[in-house]
């Protein structure tokens, strides 16, 4: 670990101007001089593997703007996450937990105490990968070091992508939040030196392409200040189905975020995102589509799955992903089904 | 009494609490890296990242630019001393400094010394090694690999085990099965990490090192430095796991040592959790192909075992379990034979039960195969198979309560409600597995020496070198004396972890609380015995009585007819303040060199299936009940019991925790652990606690050990057996034998992962 700058800037116009001071436009977040931390759960522990090299680190946690810390039902009946919310909070909210049964799952499952105690919503999202090969300084990897080869390709791969993956770059996105933002059409709101704007949570992260050292549609003195996920009613029917080599403290190999708007046993609606597949967080759209307007039962759960997978391009030890990933989705699709709202 | 601490049974001892127990979880035990605190400079590994080749050129000059570099200790810094030696005392026979070529992924290239732990880690990561490179072999498999015979190559394995005709009596048998079965590379991993801190006192060299073995690394340590063994103490009072990783000495600590000597001040390195994958040892890799024979009655005629083992190329660590499996049950006709396979790998070494989990995982699961092939319940194929004496040489067992165990392990777990069945049992989404398998480890006993002083005050002094590694051993040694001396626990004091301090052997193959019990015991009776005899003298209180019809009490002589008298006033009537016995205890059979063997930190290890008259084993029988989602077929256990027999249990508590800890741990070997290698760099990949899986306590649910009463005074004199690598030893094999049960799908493979159930 390198000597570094530590700020804390006392609200977030400063902290934007901090960053912008020591970033230029072309900077990527992850690789500026100057960065944010948050609960640090993340940053210090890939600064501390020499993975992340910052210079400077501009604590966010003395921001002195509560509603970063706030979570609130929204007029319209959404809630609305402040970025410094802790996950424990969020997983914990009354309100969460009513309206939006897959979220405070997705967040339940994630991690442990002590880290959900720790870590913010915002950098929960933007938590980097765990590919082996990248947390470990002296391997190639594309994501670290532009250009250098991607030892995971060929290599041990068990954890890695089967979905949104390039030749450049098979790396999984670990997180679980993200799972249930993107099925549920979040927003996020993000503060820079260009003003302050919203992103649909779609669009925040990048498939590695040519270029898996870019990660997110961040610039590197945007700060992001707030989640909002619209209002829902029937998203009371959704769950995170998490699966994962042991019980609790552990990624997932593969997990399944799915909300249903039922009538009857008929799908009116169905938001599903996928986790430990892919390289981003992953909404199936034509898995959804495949599924609208039918009867949900095990033949058409399975028919879902096949169109979510259709896609996956499999590797020498993740090729098992395909066949757990498809039998999640059925899984959670079936338990979906089943819930007593 | 609650679960943890059970009531104990015909001869088991009380569960007194740990004496040292409130001191770790208060924060006051201090471990190794804890001490000393002064004038400390910091040091840090730069490690290889190739597994073959030759260092031809170490950059320095970023690594020298950082603020508060003091040394790097690297290429050249070691020549006038000698290289490490492998064996007992020695992980490994590589001298990284004193050799340019590399051996493997992660070997040591420098050591930088900064004022800070921070600037030590950033040169180590500044120092860049320029390699001539050549392609290694990584494992079984790959290219480029060398086989060789094991037996003779340690002195712990010195043949392939044999009886009978196992070819004839195979071809004849009317039941059979050939299969292969295969365990993965682990690492220990203990909490607490390695780090050694070495300073100098003129000619004298403390290193405070969390170490199972102060006195043969002070022996070794001296050996590498060309120093007087006197000059150097090791120190090591409480480890934070060891699980075997801190037997053997690793060549840090020489380097370490050095860069002490040339600041002239202390340096400590802790290693990091990912340098430690090619730091130190680990579990190898083995394979296995077992042939089992049998009549249509379930009567085995036909055994064999062969296995096949990676270690390093410059040292034969030999894992060799046949010993253990070919004496397990009464087979007729047994044929083993093992096999090392070199590979560009660190020198693999001893993990808990390092012979027997991997080796008896695979008979095990055999046996649980062959069970099934002769459509007989498990439990009865092992009884039917139950020997009267040891296939090999004809021996008897000490004692063997394999029976026992299973009948109590069953009616507690329920084995009667079981559906024979495959697939039958369903709680709704899961399918429900049970299995069961049987745990077995050598019974073995070492010389050890140790010191007991009692004051007029009635305080108890006890020394021995051995090692607090988590076991309990420091509490039940003070146990011991306080039942011998009869002077309660807590007017006992109990010093271990230093070679200054009499000599125990290495705290590994489960002799600790044999070997140090056994010395304590020696040492108590000594003062007993000056006691009466002080007491019966002539003008003594208790005049005219005979010794043997005694007991200690309370601090009194008691006497069988009722006379009495106070342990303080036969010591004044002594004129003296202590009486204080060095003890050193042999065992049976031990040779004329056994203690001088024992001050070289060379102890002999007597018992297991070393003995003339007999072999010694601890048993044990695990059930296991799995829960298998049957659309994600994710593996959970929800249930296990296991019972264990091991000769007189001195406390019931730690007993306990030791076996609900194998267990655990066996769990975790069933279903997690695994080092994963890059086969085309032979690179460990999963460095880490995040990708090295080991169970939660979220995976623990239903956890029983039954301790199953057994007296045996063949053993040694404590009739101790030890019991701290047995709990692990069954369990892989009672969970593949579940999931067999649940799914049909025999599995043989570890770790038993979500992937081989999909297909
Ligand atoms: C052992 C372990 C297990 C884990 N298991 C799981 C799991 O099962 N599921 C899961 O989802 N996660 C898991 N995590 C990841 C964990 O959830 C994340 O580390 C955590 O959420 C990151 O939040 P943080 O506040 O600590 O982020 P930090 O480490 O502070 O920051 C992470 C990144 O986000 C940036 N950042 C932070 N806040 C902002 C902001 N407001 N605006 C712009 N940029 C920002 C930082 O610059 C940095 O790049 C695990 C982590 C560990 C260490
Ligand atoms: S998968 Fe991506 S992150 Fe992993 S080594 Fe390859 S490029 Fe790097």
């Amino acid at each position: 670990m390198r000597p570094f700058v530590y700020e804390q800037p006392a609200d977030v116009s400063t902290a934007v101007a901090i960053a912008s001071r020591f970033t230029t436009n072309d900077d990527q977040p992850t690789r500026a001089n100057a960065q944010f931390i948050a609960g640090g759960t993340n940053l210090a522990d890939y600064m501390k593997l020499g993975v992340a090299d910052p210079n400077r680190l501009l604590d966010l946690n003395k921001l002195k703007e509560q509603e970063l810390r706030h979570i609130h039902v929204t007029n319209e009946g959404g809630i609305r996450f402040g970025a410094l919310a802790r996950m424990g909070e969020a997983a914990d909210h009354a309100e969460v937990k009513r309206r939006y049964p897959v979220i405070a799952d997705s967040l339940r499952l994630a991690a442990s105490g002590q880290i959900r105690n720790m870590a913010s919503l915002a950098g929960n999202v933007l938590q980097r990968t765990r590919c082996e090969y990248f947390r470990e300084t002296s391997w190639a990897c594309n994501k670290r070091v532009p250009g250098s080869g991607c030892a995971a390709m060929e290599g041990f791969n068990r954890q890695h992508a089967i979905l949104g993956a390039s030749d450049a770059c098979i790396a999984t996105y670990h997180g679980d939040f993200a799972q249930a933002l993107i099925a549920l059409d979040a927003v996020v709101h993000a503060e820079g030196s260009r003003g302050a704007r919203k992103i649909v949570f779609a669009k925040l992260h990048r498939q590695p392409g040519d270029t898996p050292h870019i990660e997110t549609d961040l610039a590197a003195d945007e700060i992001i200040t707030a989640i909002e996920v619209p209002a829902i009613p029937w998203a009371r029917r959704s769950l995170y189905l998490k699966i994962r080599d042991r019980e609790s403290y552990a990624f997932a190999l593969a997990s399944a975020a799915v909300a249903l708007d039922l009538d009857g046993e008929t799908v009116r609606e169905a938001r599903i995102a996928l986790g430990g597949v892919a390289t981003v967080p992953w909404r199936a759209g034509a898995a959804e589509q495949s599924l609208q307007g039918k009867k949900l039962d095990e033949a058409s759960a399975e028919a879902t799955a096949e169109a979510a997978f259709a896609q996956a391009q499999p590797r020498r030890h993740n090729a098992f992903k395909m066949e757990l990933g498809k039998r999640t989705l059925v899984r959670a699709l079936l338990e979906t089904r089943d819930m007593k709202v | 009494m609650d679960a943890a601490a059970p009531k104990p049974k015909e001869n088991m001892g009380e569960p007194l609490p740990r004496i040292d127990g409130r001191l770790k979880v208060t924060g006051q035990a201090h471990y190794p890296a804890d001490l000393p605190t002064a004038n400390i400079a910091y040091g840090a590994l730069a490690t290889s990242s190739i597994a073959k080749g030759k260092v031809t050129k170490l950059r320095l000059d970023d690594a020298r630019a950082v603020p508060g570099l003091l040394d790097i200790v690297t290429y050249g810094d070691m020549d006038k001393l000698e290289k490490p030696k492998f064996g007992n005392s020695g992980a490994t026979s590589i001298g990284p400094l004193h050799d340019r070529r590399i051996f493997h992924d992660g070997q040591i290239v420098a050591l930088a010394v900064a004022e800070t732990f921070e600037a030590a880690e950033e040169a180590a990561q500044l120092i860049r090694a320029e390699y001539e490179e050549e392609k290694p072999t990584a494992t079984f498999d790959s290219p480029g690999t060398a086989t060789i015979p094991a037996a003779g190559r340690s002195p712990l394995f010195k043949e392939d085990v044999k009886a009978g005709d196992f070819d004839a009596a195979y071809a004849a048998a009317a039941v059979k099965i050939d299969q292969r079965y295969s365990t993965p590379t682990q690492h220990h991993n203990p909490i607490e990490l390695f780090s050694t801190t070495a300073y100098w006192q003129g000619e004298q060299l403390v290193v405070h090192e969390p170490s199972q073995n102060v006195t043969g690394w002070k022996v070794e340590l001296a050996r590498q430095l060309k120093i007087d063994p006197a000059k150097v103490r090791i120190v090591s009072p409480f480890i934070g796991g060891a699980f075997g990783s801190k037997g053997p000495m690793t060549p840090r600590t020489a380097i370490v040592a050095i860069a002490a000597k040339r600041l002239g001040r202390p340096v400590r390195c802790v290693t990091s959790r990912m340098q430690a994958f090619g730091t130190q040892t680990y579990r190898a890799e083995t394979r296995h192909r077992i042939r089992i024979g049998a009549g249509k009655d379930g009567r085995i005629t036909a055994f064999a075992h062969e296995g096949w083992e990676v270690t390093s190329r410059p040292d034969p660590y030999v894992v060799g379990g046949t010993s253990a499996t070919g004496r397990m049950y009464d087979y007729g006709s047994v044929l083993t034979h093992v096999s090392l396979v070199q590979a560009d790998r660190n020198t693999p070494g001893y993990m808990r039960s390092p012979p027997e989990t991997p080796y008896v995982y695979a008979l095990e699961n055999a046996m649980d195969e062959m069970a099934v092939a002769l459509g007989m319940d498990p439990i009865e194929f092992r009884r039917i198979n139950e020997p009267k004496t040891e296939p090999i040489g004809k021996k008897p067992f000490s004692s063997r309560s394999l029976i026992q165990c299973y009948d109590q392990a069953a009616a507690a777990f329920g084995w009667a409600k079981r559906d024979p069945e495959v697939g039958a049992m369903r709680d709704g989404d899961w399918l429900v597995g049970m299995g069961c398998a049987t745990a077995i480890y050598p019974t073995a006993v070492a010389p050890c020496a140790a010191r007991v002083r009692l004051t007029v005050d009635g305080d108890v002094r006890l020394q021995c070198g051995s090692h607090e590694i988590g076991t309990g051993v420091r509490t039940v040694a003070g146990q011991m004396a306080s039942e011998r001396l009869g002077v309660s626990i807590d007017r006992i004091s109990v010093e271990m972890g230093d070679s200054s301090l009499p000599p125990a052997p290495v705290s590994g193959g489960s002799i600790s609380t044999a070997s140090v019990c056994s010395a304590v015991l020696k040492a108590c009776d000594a003062i007993r015995t000056k006691l009466y005899a002080a007491a019966t003298a002539e003008g003594g209180p208790l005049a005219g009585s005979r010794n043997a019809e005694f007991e200690l009490v309370d601090g009194k002589i008691m006497a069988k007819s009722g006379a009495s008298a106070k342990v303080e006033d036969v010591l004044k009537a002594m004129q003296v303040g202590a009486i204080e016995e060095y003890a050193e205890f042999a065992p049976k059979g031990a040779t004329p060199e056994a203690l001088k063997k024992l001050y070289a930190g060379k102890p002999e290890f007597h018992g297991g299936d070393q003995d003339e008259d007999s072999v010694k084993y601890a048993f044990g029988a695990e059930f296991v009940e799995v829960h298998i989602n049957r659309y994600t077929r994710e593996i959970r256990v929800p249930r296990i019991v296991g019972a264990f027999a091991a000769g007189r249990i001195m406390n019931t508590r730690t007993a306990r925790s030791q076996l609900m800890g194998g267990m655990i741990w066996g769990i975790g070997q069933a279903l997690h652990e695994a080092t994963e290698i890059d086969r085309r760099y032979a690179r460990y990949v999963n460095r880490d606690l995040q990708d090295y899986l080991v169970p939660v306590n979220a995976d623990i649910k239903d956890l029983q050990v039954i301790l199953v009463p057994e007296v045996d005074h063949a053993v040694n004199p404590a009739g101790v057996k030890g019991l701290g690598e047995l709990g692990n030893v069954g369990t892989a094999a009672a969970v593949a034998s579940a999931v067999y049960h649940a799914t049909g799908k025999r599995i043989r493979d570890l770790p038993i992962r979500i992937e081989q159930l999909l297909v």
